[in-house]
């Protein structure tokens, strides 16, 4: 099996790309909401999907977590 | 759709992927000299890398019914070596005379020494001498932004027509001041390293279309020369049209290489046959 070294590094350029892949999906959003907003528009109706990725990403962060990251994401993504 | 991928390391691909993005409507590949995975000695070993990628290059793409054009460099890697860059550079003119080359490239910087800006410099100056293209390789990763900077600041103090220049690889901390410069800018899609295909369009929604350019490089890394195909489809999934689309990935690399008459592909415009506009 992999060292805590070994893992960092295997995995960090598909971390990175998943990441910035999941903020350019949020920058795609704002930019959304900005041109419907030119349009005297609005947000999208249902932002609970929307809520549901911004917990996720706190729980990505989390230091220490009570459960595994992985299992705490799937309890929460299964609530959407 | 006819595409044209303008960045596309060609000698580092399968025959199948030539047949593949024929039958997918790449028209036209443009090839730019880059690194061989490992420093290059001897300055006959460029000029034997040019004259693959000059002359039997285009025979291959042939058979599969695409244009061939590309590009001269000693790849910023190589930079480091300044006997070696002057040496090849002297070659350069006898591949400008060659009938599919377009210019120089891709030159640029990778670690920003003061050789690499140097060897910049030489590069950029032999072709606007030349009355040639360039195309400009811009860092990878954590040097990206600090290097475009440097890129600019090269080419600042330089006698140059921007328009002429095409500074590839750029990305969300990038584009801004390359465009605002002046320059064309390319998009480069990887898997996983550069920019991907929902990004380049989130890009070309937010800057518009003009003076860029889209491609997959695609060289004997991880990378797939498909990523250009998966962003068209990303892009007519939003809703933007197919003249659009031909706009970005037809047209606007035959506005720029075509600033180079050896380039004679023309941009095309979709009409149907009572002559009105295509709405879809």
């Amino acid at each position: 099996m992999l060292t805590p070294s070994q893992v960092v590094e295997t995995y960090f350029l598909e971390s990175r790309h998943q990441l910035l892949e999941i903020a350019a999906y949020l920058d795609r959003y704002d930019a959304a909401v900005a041109r419907a907003g030119d349009r005297n528009g609005q947000a999208a109706t249902d932002e609970k999907r929307l809520a549901v990725i911004r917990r996720a990403l706190e729980i990505v962060a989390e230091q220490k977590p009570s459960q595994e990251r992985t299992v705490a994401l799937l309890e929460l993504f299964a609530t959407v | 759709m006819q595409i044209i991928q303008p960045h596309y390391h060609a000698i580092a691909r399968t025959a199948q992927d030539y047949e593949r993005m024929a039958m997918s409507g790449v028209v036209a590949v443009a090839e730019p000299a880059f690194w061989a995975g490992f420093d290059r000695k001897y300055p006959e070993t460029f000029i034997d890398y040019f004259r693959q990628i000059s002359e039997f290059e285009p025979t291959r793409a042939a058979q599969y019914g695409i244009r061939h054009f590309s590009w001269v460099a000693v790849n910023p890697k190589e930079a480091e070596n300044p006997v070696l860059t002057r040496e090849v550079l002297k070659h350069f003119p006898e591949f400008f005379a060659k009938p599919t080359v377009l210019g120089v490239g891709e030159t640029g910087l990778h670690k920003s020494t003061r050789n690499e800006c140097e060897s910049l410099e030489a590069h950029v100056e032999i072709a606007m001498r030349h009355g040639q293209l360039v195309l400009i390789h811009t860092p990878h990763l954590a040097d990206k932004a600090h290097g475009t900077k440097r890129v600019l600041e090269v080419l600042a103090g330089m006698n140059v027509d921007r328009e002429r220049i095409w500074i590839d690889h750029v990305e969300e901390q990038t584009i801004r001041p390359c465009l605002d410069a002046g320059y064309w800018v390319g998009f480069t899609l990887y898997p996983i390293t550069k920019c991907s295909p929902k990004r380049a369009v989130d890009m070309l929604e937010k800057y518009g279309t003009e003076r860029i350019l889209v491609n997959s490089s695609a060289d004997w890394g991880p990378s797939d020369p498909f990523t250009l195909q998966e962003c068209i489809l990303e892009f007519r999934r939003r809703g933007h049209s197919l003249q659009e689309a031909i706009e970005v990935f037809h047209n606007n690399p035959c506005r720029f290489l075509g600033q180079n008459p050896k380039f004679d592909i023309q941009p095309i415009r979709i009409e149907p046959a009572t002559g009105a506009a295509v709405s879809a």
